[in-house]
């Protein structure tokens, strides 16, 4: 076991100190083209973006003195971090970039089709080479050139450069494409959490089968093909003790039956059993298909938007099938003070909507955060390397990282099994709270 | 300026959540010796506890983001 590990952990430095030196040659030619090179540094100010020439000056690192167009700059930790955990609408395996379907909604209509119609690299760092209508796929995600009297049809994409720029007294990093003889402010990704992330809204709604949504199906699909597996077992050897998956499966279900259902639910566990294990095992498969070393590390319930829908559910579900005695309880409370009734009462309204609010926000920060601690494990490397430049710090990094973030993903397999649990046995105290009868 | 004034309410309430779940398991591991055999119920209740804990340090985290 020590010898397999000592292997892996031998595996992973060569593979990282060798990434992180592709690093650096990845940042030799990923300008593909330095035609751009020689005016992007005043180009912009003939344009409409003349906020981004004042602003010239908060550029990072050594991007900002050339004005660099499809340089990457200097490795930055947070903004490799933020793009690990956010969607794409490629399916990245190591840097194998294979494409997905787009469905894009704008003012002018729908593009459709896949996201290898941009052309990006097989092997890179999905950067397309070719934009439609407006729209360019950087890092692995479509986004839009913001000017809107920007001609349709194809262009070409030259690179991409990264900067910062003053939007409505915040300082928000905004990304420009280069076309070979202009800069063109792209707009952030639409995200509907309003901008909280970064992100903010756009002219278009993307409703591409990304990353996120491709992973959820398979494990949907893998889900259910262990269960009708399962189920069919017990089928064929009724009366007969469990073997193999059924056996583990038949551990889960039971210890959420007995821990979670009964003990909360009393004698109504029945009812509300099939939602309990669903959430259950859904949470816990996607967020150890998120754990899945170089295959995607796919960050599906570290996403706000889908903590959001489960944390819904279990809202509809609660008030939905919250009895009189505890509505009762809720608006008149019953026994209680009258001015302690003036404080209780609006924080019981309020619970009602705290509760689902923490749900949401406690996966979500839950899985981010160990996505975000492994990518900065990792980065470590390319930080001590100094983006490629010294060897010696890079191997030296690539040791003790490799052993950090190998020690991390172990408590992030503990972390995946307590947050499903969590997000189980709390929805089972609010619902248990909701159907309860009185008893006097 | 804002920022870092975020950056130490984040602070204090990381301090709190980290206090309070502390606490918690502190009492867990007390209980748990005291009374081996309720081991189960125990660690349901600890972690349920911490997950309420854990609400109120996410609320300030979540307000964090909302200033910042």
């Amino acid at each position: 076991m020590i010898r397999l590990a000592a292997i892996f952990s031998l595996i992973f430095c060569v593979a990282f100190s060798l990434s992180a030196q592709h690093n650096h040659h990845g940042h030799d030619h990923s300008g593909h083209d330095h035609s751009g090179h020689n005016h992007a540094g005043h180009d912009h100010s003939g344009h409409d973006h003349s906020a981004h020439a004042d602003h010239s000056g908060h550029a990072h690192g050594a991007d900002g003195d050339h004005g660099g167009c499809g340089h990457y700059g200097d490795f930055d930790v947070a903004e490799t971090a933020m793009h690990h955990i956010s969607d794409a609408n490629v399916y990245s395996i190591g840097p194998l970039q294979i494409p997905l379907p787009i469905m894009l909604k704008s003012d002018d209509g729908w593009e459709l089709g896949m996201s290898s119609k941009f052309k990006p690299d097989l092997l890179g760092h999905g950067d397309g080479h070719v934009g439609h209508n407006r729209y360019v796929l950087h890092g692995g995600i479509v986004k839009r050139i913001a000017d809107a009297s920007f001609p349709m049809g194809e262009f070409n994409v030259v690179g991409f450069k990264h900067d910062k720029l003053e939007i409505d007294g915040k300082e928000k990093d905004v990304t420009y494409v280069c076309t070979g003889d202009a800069m063109h402010l792209l707009e952030q990704k639409s995200t509907f959490d309003g901008g909280l992330f970064g992100g903010g809204m756009s002219s278009y709604k993307d409703f591409s089968l990304t990353k996120n949504v491709t992973s959820m199906l398979i494990v949907c699909l893998f889900l259910f093909w262990i269960f009708r597996r399962a189920a069919k077992a017990y089928k064929k050897q009724d009366g007969k003790a469990p073997k193999g998956l059924q056996g583990m499966l038949e551990t889960f279900v039971v210890f959420i039956r007995d821990e979670v259902a009964i003990p909360f639910l009393g004698n109504k566990w029945e009812k509300y059993f099939t939602f309990l294990l669903s959430v259950f095992f859904f949470i816990l498969g996607l967020n150890l298909y998120g754990q899945v070393p170089f295959f995607g590390g796919s960050n599906v319930t570290g996403n706000l938007a889908v903590t959001m829908v489960l944390a819904l559910l279990t809202f509809i579900i609660t008030n939905v099938s919250g009895n009189a005695h505890y509505w009762k309880h809720l608006l008149v409370a019953p026994g209680v003070p009258f001015f302690v009734k003036l404080i209780i009462i609006p924080v019981e309204l309020m619970g009602i909507f705290i509760k689902p609010l923490t749900l949401m926000l406690r996966l979500f920060a839950n899985i981010t955060a160990g996505h975000i601690v492994m990518v900065v494990f990792i980065g470590f490397i390319f930080i001590f390397g100094k983006s490629g430049e010294s060897l010696a710090g890079a191997s030296g990094a690539a040791v003790g990282s490799t052993l950090l973030t190998m020690f991390m993903m172990a408590i992030e397999l503990i972390v995946a099994l307590v947050q499903a649990f969590v997000f189980t046995i709390l929805t089972a105290s609010y619902l248990g709270a909701a159907t309860e009868e009185a008893h006097h | 300026m804002v920022g870092s004034i975020v950056a130490i309410g984040m602070g204090l309430a990381v301090i709190g959540a980290g206090l309070g779940i502390g606490w918690i398991g502190a009492k867990a591991m007390e209980s748990i010796a005291r009374q081996p055999e309720a081991v189960g119920d125990i660690r349901s209740n600890m972690i349920l506890m911490a997950a309420f804990i854990e609400g109120a340090a996410l609320i300030a985290i979540l307000l964090a983001f909302l200033v910042a």
